[in-house]
């Protein structure tokens, strides 16, 4: 729940005659930087050995669901996988990914003892060299390797209240590569997405090493509808869009689509080609009809803290 | 019904003869791991006439970078990255006597052309299950490239790594056949 404040905060509200939890939430709040570079390596480190809940809890029933043989096999292979990799402490894939943070930093929060930004690298830093992360980040051109796994991709929204939220989202490359963005014509309109999301999905076959989460940006710019899809890919496995019925309903068919497309775990034939369609949702502009399409493979991994 | 093979590296003509797609396959011995850039240096090394610095004949390449290995261990997770960025590359490396190649993910048409006309064979391991793969590991040894870190050449010695024939060398393809068979028709 996000706090509004009613009145400017500032840190002598203490001595206004307000109630106790208004100035807890508006209190200017110290963070120090090593407290967050210390939280940043924690996170990327769990997320890349232990696999959300809910994410085993849906390939546990995909399992169930799996008609395939094969698709079956493969499904206990990523559950025992899974299992190894928490117990061992080892990666659960050797593509520890690029480092995508989500951080929400509340207004009333001041940020100590260095530059955020630069605390937030060192905590990926330390988690791949010390959380032995294979670092994976090199100079476009010349393919040379950072050696550190940054830069990472840091999106910073600032918010209400004086919390800050870190969501580290460790993004393999071979999910991303398959990932796309389209403008289309507002003449397309939901056909149009749901063909886009559709045809991406198809296209990639067994490379983003399926069963796939299909995170959809649907509005805002190009890359407003890129970011959405991607916040798309942090909704909780089996969780339908809760603030637009619409979306849900197409989040439904699309699943039904994707499934019925028989490329299967590992794309090697079955019924569980996707674990989940996530869709997210802004108004655009008059003329536009952007459409993001980000996909992520079935070691969907994110961690969070609130600190 | 697929069969299950116990393959001993190196690949023979008899034993790629005898793979159909769909085949399971328990592999021990000696795979190379390379990758996007590994890939581009053979291929150039290749246009120059060059000596490279594995020995390509009857090898098994691995598409794979693994992780950093924590002490204690062989090696860190490793796993098939995707396919088809080393398609380019491929045909020339299999004219050049590769036969094997390990990975996940659609092949180009040219690279289906020359397993076909080489007798070469693409095996499919699943993606996302490096912990486990990690434990058909037994040695490493670093070949080449050691500038690339985790996409240097490696030379690793498997034990009954499971794998599926993705690509036979008579030019079937799994994924195709196994889409056609599970895609729900209306």
């Amino acid at each position: 729940m996000v706090f509004v404040p009613v009145t400017c905060p500032r840190v002598t509200t203490m001595d206004c005659n307000m109630d106790k939890d208004i100035q807890e939430k508006n209190r200017l709040r110290r963070i120090d930087c090593r407290r967050i570079t210390a939280a940043v390596k924690k996170l990327f480190i769990e997320a890349n050995t232990d696999l959300g809940a809910d994410v085993l809890a849906s390939l546990q029933a995909s399992l169930r669901k799996e008609e395939s043989a094969i698709g079956r096999q493969v499904l206990e292979k990523i559950i025992e996988n899974a299992d190894v990799a928490c117990r061992s402490k080892m990666p659960i894939c050797q593509d520890t990914g690029l480092a995508v943070l989500f951080i929400e930093m509340g207004q009333d929060i001041h940020v100590v003892g260095g530059d955020l930004r630069k605390a937030i690298e060192e905590g990926v830093r330390q988690a791949y060299a010390e959380g032995f992360l294979r670092k994976s980040i090199c100079d476009p051109l010349s393919r040379k390797n950072t050696q550190d796994n940054t830069p990472a991709v840091i999106h910073i929204d600032i918010v209400a209240g004086n919390r800050l939220k870190i969501i580290a989202m460790p993004k393999g490359g071979g999910s991303e590569n398959m990932s796309a963005a389209q403008m289309l014509t507002p003449a397309a309109g939901i056909e149009g997405i749901k063909k886009v999301v559709v045809e991406k999905v198809l296209a990639a076959g067994a490379n983003p090493c399926p069963p796939v989460i299909v995170g959809v940006g649907i509005g805002g710019t190009l890359e407003q509808a890129c970011i959405l899809a991607k916040k798309a890919l942090l909704r909780p496995v089996g969780e339908e869009n809760k603030t637009d019925e619409r979306l849900a309903q197409m989040e439904k068919e699309l699943f039904g689509s994707i499934n019925e497309s028989g490329i299967g775990p590992a794309g090697l034939g079955g019924r569980v080609t996707a674990l989940a369609v996530n869709i997210e949702m802004m108004p655009c502009h008059i003329a536009s009809l952007p459409v993001a399409v980000n996909i992520q493979c079935h070691v969907a991994r994110h961690k969070e803290v609130i600190i | 019904m697929s069969t299950t093979h116990q393959i001993q590296t190196p690949l023979n003509s008899e034993v790629i003869a005898s793979l159909h797609a769909g085949d399971m396959v328990l592999l021990s011995g000696d795979v190379y791991t390379a990758r996007d850039v590994a890939h581009r240096r053979l291929y150039e090394s290749l246009e120059r006439g060059e000596k490279l610095p594995i020995d390509l004949k009857t090898a098994i390449v691995f598409y794979a970078a693994p992780s950093p290995t924590p002490p204690g261990r062989v090696i860190g997770s490793i796993g098939p990255t995707t396919s088809y960025r080393m398609d380019f590359f491929t045909p020339k490396l299999i004219e050049n006597g590769l036969r094997g190649m390990i990975g996940k993910g659609n092949r180009s048409p040219e690279v289906l052309t020359a397993t076909n006309k080489y007798g070469a064979v693409y095996f499919g391991a699943i993606g996302g299950i490096a912990a486990l793969t990690a434990q058909c590991i037994k040695k490493v040894e670093l070949v080449a490239y050691e500038d690339l870190g985790p996409e240097a050449i490696r030379k690793i010695t498997m034990e009954n790594m499971p794998l599926i024939v993705v690509h036979d060398a008579r030019g079937n393809d799994l994924y195709a056949i196994a889409r056609g068979q599970w895609c729900v028709k209306h």
